[in-house]
């Protein structure tokens, strides 16, 4: 426990962190995690965003040490796409019992990783601690170490029983878990000078591969993404890459800082949603290897690529103008919110009525500001009865956000689209704006509306 | 009659089981104007919120007393009393159901303790019904929270009485039912001239009605007064092994008796309920229940000669696998592999060799030769492995529209299962072809064998 503590204050301090940093001494000691409320909590916990973080990697067998409650209730439910293994779809868990609680449930989880590895013989496992057994005192460290020498495998341990804090802190946790155990512990087969990481994609719906031909086109190769569609052996090698792309909010952000200490990767941190960012991505992407050595050549042919698919996309998007003429956005998110994405649907001609800004900065809160209007309602934390009484008065004409609040808007009888986690669209690049274009008009101008807010004609 | 075993590995393997709070969870939904709690830390409702969000595609009232590592060795008091202070004001509940989880369980804590003392310092919370079941996730399965959780909530609410309410009757559905099938259920009930109290029920709450106001606690199901007025009642009626649990304690608190059906899928099954309801109410059976007896035993009829024969493999709670395994059975199929998650003195009955305390790993290495794969939507991905055919049946299923609305209790209920499931035996017939009937291998060379011997 102790060593978890302090690698819990270790990721607390993220310099790389601009939010963290902006805090004061003891306020950056209590980290992201705020005191949540009893009774008025939302959110997954550390073990479930380590899970989140890491179960995209395909080919690992993925052991959830605790009872059933873990595993069990939650299992296969992520959209990470794989091209290959499904390993990471099996759902492998130690279901301890009242027995382990009374006598410890380390030979357990020592037998668990026998029977996987006899099993499904996996390139690795990865073992994750949960919150009873925690507090019994599993130590998992030392069942993996032994596994691994018996084994002559990599056996991972992720410490990240729930209860230390935020789905936040557990990709954090998950990411320290990949830099202290896995990567550079394996070489790869070959190099080139267009190798890069991308860090903090999960491959959601298949987003990587909107991504992926551009790269290709380009002749630029992904030694690893962390963790989408990965191979155990791409991240335990992905300490040579040239470059990093770190993509999704501030998720990874330790994993790209410390590779670029430790490895001298440069990083920069980018979004593949919306046109514009997607081509600064790529521009960036370019310029790292080219700085780390690629052919200069690689710059022109990025800016014809980008200008050839730019057009391609704003050719597609255009037609949808009118369409979205005086349709307005409520757009709740919490936090994943590409600016690019805001003002490409502006761009379509949608208006953003209101965004949340719940684990924004007030950097990002002078953006929206600008971006919207000084008139765009911020919310800090629009509660459900909000939304609904919002959706219902005809304040907006669709909802975007995630899906917990999907039935507060479709109970207000109002379109809705999914744009967090478990989508099953893919948004990414070029391609993924064209498909959320297609995706709002679809809701918006779908023939049941006028029908379902009729009233019954007894009423 | 079975024999029941329980899987020996250390590393469950797709896991067909989910967790007892979970179950009691549900439950709670089926009481009005309720707000479940998990006494625990947040995750655990996280995942149960994603789990029920995706079976009902519904608003799922949940809440969590958020506890962390400090609190739980701590003990969980005033984390306790912050939910319930901050729930009561917030959500103005008439009720709020507190399930304990793994951890706070492996702290034993006293937790009627210390309701006494948060009721103690805080009289506004007098009136509120609050009701808690111990439920640790290391122990038992999703059925057995639920079945727990009636109990508890009759344990607390039902009162005796000596004033009866005319017609009144008890209806305790297990955990397997879905909204579509409590409303058969209470169809029926009425066709006699009867009223029904319905413990939990989800087909008030879970049923996909549009509300006229977003309100945070559930909206439909049992009132507290109903459940109050529970001892009022000319019988109880328990749907599944599981609502014994309940259906004794009332007995026991108000003295009103019960019955229990272990199931209402199936010709007979259904008969016997009926006639059940005819004594109680002093009422002949009515005509439609004559005509829907006649039109399930033509469904049978029809349906026998793609049931038979065929082997199944099923993985369901206890109650579900004894439901839908004895009406397969009963129409001659072989139940070749069945895996459950927790134990009931049901399964030694079941009709196979044997029965499995397990996971889907089991029911996938059992079902490879079977004809048709029955459980819930994690079943997929065996299937796509096996090339067999799902049928999807209990809870989760996320990948599929109308879970709880699909019926297979009644005449009319267990008709349309024979419909839907003989249909997926018909898409999934095997055609014949040339070379369906190949020679063994052995008579190629017949000449060069008889010159050996
Ligand atoms: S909070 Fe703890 S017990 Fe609950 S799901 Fe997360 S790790 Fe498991």
């Amino acid at each position: 426990m102790a060593v978890l503590n302090i690698k819990v204050q270790e990721v607390f301090n993220e310099p790389a962190c601009d939010k963290n940093q902006a805090k004061g001494e003891k306020e950056r000691k209590k980290g992201c995690t705020k005191q949540l409320v009893p009774g008025a909590a939302a959110g997954g916990c550390a073990f479930d965003g380590a899970k989140i973080a890491l179960q995209p990697i395909i080919d690992v067998a993925h052991i959830v040490h605790g009872p059933i409650a873990c595993e069990g209730n939650g299992w296969d439910n992520r959209g990470s796409k794989s091209s290959g293994s499904l390993l990471y779809r099996t759902g492998f868990t130690t279901d301890i019992s009242e027995n382990d609680i009374i006598y410890g449930g380390e030979k357990r989880l020592y037998k668990a990783i026998r029977e996987v590895i006899e099993k499904y013989d996996p390139p690795a496992v990865f073992v994750y601690q949960t919150c009873v057994t925690a507090l019994i005192g599993d130590e998992i460290e030392a069942v993996c170490k032994a596994a691994k020498e018996k084994f002559n495998k990599p056996i991972i341990p992720i410490n990240v029983p729930g209860f230390v804090g935020s789905k936040n802190l557990g990709n954090k946790l998950a990411g320290e878990a990949l830099l202290d155990y896995v990567i550079g512990t394996e070489e790869p087969e070959t190099t080139t000078p267009y190798d890069i990481n991308i860090i903090g994609e999960y491959n959601l719906a298949g987003e990587m591969w909107q991504i992926k031909p551009l790269l290709d086109h380009l002749g630029i190769r992904v030694l690893a993404c962390i963790s989408g569609d990965a191979r155990y052996h791409e991240v335990a090698s992905s300490h040579r890459a040239k470059a990093a792309m770190m993509v999704c909010s501030k998720a990874m952000i330790n994993v790209a800082r410390k590779m670029e200490e430790r490895y001298a990767i440069p990083f920069f941190e980018g979004s593949f949603y919306g046109i514009s960012d997607t081509s600064d991505s790529l521009r960036q992407i370019a310029k790292l290897l080219v700085q780390r050595g690629a052919p200069e050549d690689l710059l022109s042919r990025t800016e014809i690529l980008i200008r050839r698919e730019e057009a391609r996309a704003w050719e597609r998007l255009n037609g949808y103008r009118k369409r979205f003429e005086g349709k307005r956005v409520l757009l709740i998110t919490g936090g994943v919110k590409s600016w690019s994405v805001v003002s490409a649907l502006q761009e379509v001609g949608l208006e953003i009525v209101g965004t949340s800004v719940k684990k924004s900065t007030d950097e990002d809160k002078e953006r929206v500001k600008e971006l919207m209007g000084e008139d765009a309602h911020m919310f800090d934390d629009l509660p459900p009865r909000e939304m609904y009484k919002m959706l219902k008065e005809a304040r907006a004409d669709i909802m975007l956000s995630g899906g917990r609040s999907q039935f507060v808007a479709l109970k207000a009888k109002m379109p809705w689209l999914d744009i967090n986690q478990e989508r099953h669209q893919a948004y990414a690049g070029y391609e993924g704006m064209v498909t959320l274009v297609q995706e709002i008009d679809k809701a918006l101008y779908n023939p049941i509306w006028e029908q379902v807010r009729k009233d019954a004609p007894w009423q | 009659m079975a024999i029941v075993s329980t899987s020996k590995k250390a590393c469950t393997v797709n896991p067909l089981k989910m967790s007892q709070p979970m179950g009691g969870a549900l439950a709670f939904m089926g009481l009005a104007n309720c707000m479940p709690v998990l006494h625990g830390s947040q995750g655990c409702t996280a995942f149960g919120l994603v789990l029920f969000v995706r079976h009902f595609r519904e608003a799922i009232p949940l809440q969590t007393t958020a506890m962390n590592e400090v609190t739980t060795i701590m003990g969980g008091m005033d984390n306790i009393e912050q939910a319930l202070l901050n729930i009561n004001k917030r959500a103005q509940p008439e009720i709020i159901g507190l399930c304990t989880t793994g951890l706070t369980e492996t702290r034993s804590e006293d937790i009627h303790g210390d309701l006494k003392l948060i009721r103690q310092r805080h009289p506004e919370l007098a009136k509120l019904p609050i009701v808690f079941v111990d439920t640790p996730d290391f122990k038992d399965a999703f059925q057995d929270g639920w079945s727990k959780t009636v109990a508890r909530i009759i344990e607390e609410l039902a009162t005796k009485t000596t004033e009866a309410i005319p017609g009144q009757v008890n209806l305790l559905p297990g955990s397997h039912l879905t909204a579509a099938d409590i409303e058969e259920i209470m169809e029926m009930i009425e066709a006699f001239g009867l009223t029904a109290v319905v413990l939990p029920d989800l087909s008030g709450s879970l049923d996909g009605h549009i509300p006229e106001q977003f309100t945070p606690t559930t909206l439909g199901g049992t009132t507290v007064d109903e459940v109050r007025s529970m001892g009022s009642s000319l019988a109880t009626l328990a749907i599944g092994q599981q609502m014994e649990r309940a259906a004794l304690e009332l007995e026991m608190r108000t003295g009103v008796s019960y019955t229990v059906f272990d199931r209402l899928t199936g010709l007979d099954a259904n008969d016997r309920f009926l006639m059940t309801l005819s004594g109680l109410s002093g009422r002949p059976v009515p005509l439609k229940y004559r005509r829907q007896r006649s039109q399930l035993v033509d469904a049978m009829l029809d349906g026998h000669f793609y049931f038979g024969g065929k082997k199944v493999a099923i993985g369901a709670e206890p109650d579900l696998l004894w439901s839908l395994g004895t009406l397969m059975s009963e129409l001659g199929c072989e139940i070749a592999a069945a895996v459950t998650t927790t134990y009931s003195p049901q399964l030694e009955k079941m009709p196979c060799a044997e029965v499995l305390i397990g996971d889907l790993e089991d029911l996938e290495l059992r079902a490879k030769d079977c004809d048709l794969l029955v459980t819930h939507s994690h079943g997929r991905q065996a299937s796509e492995r096996l090339g067999i055919p799902l049928f999807r049946a209990g809870l989760p299923c996320f990948d599929r529209l109308g879970a709880n609305h699909r019926l297979s209790v009644g005449y009319r209920g267990t008709r349309d299962l024979i419909f839907q499931i003989g249909n997926v035996f018909l898409e999934h017939s095997h055609e014949n072809a040339p070379d369906s009937w190949p020679l063994p291998e052995a008579n190629d060379e017949p000449a060069t064998q008889a010159q050996t011997v």
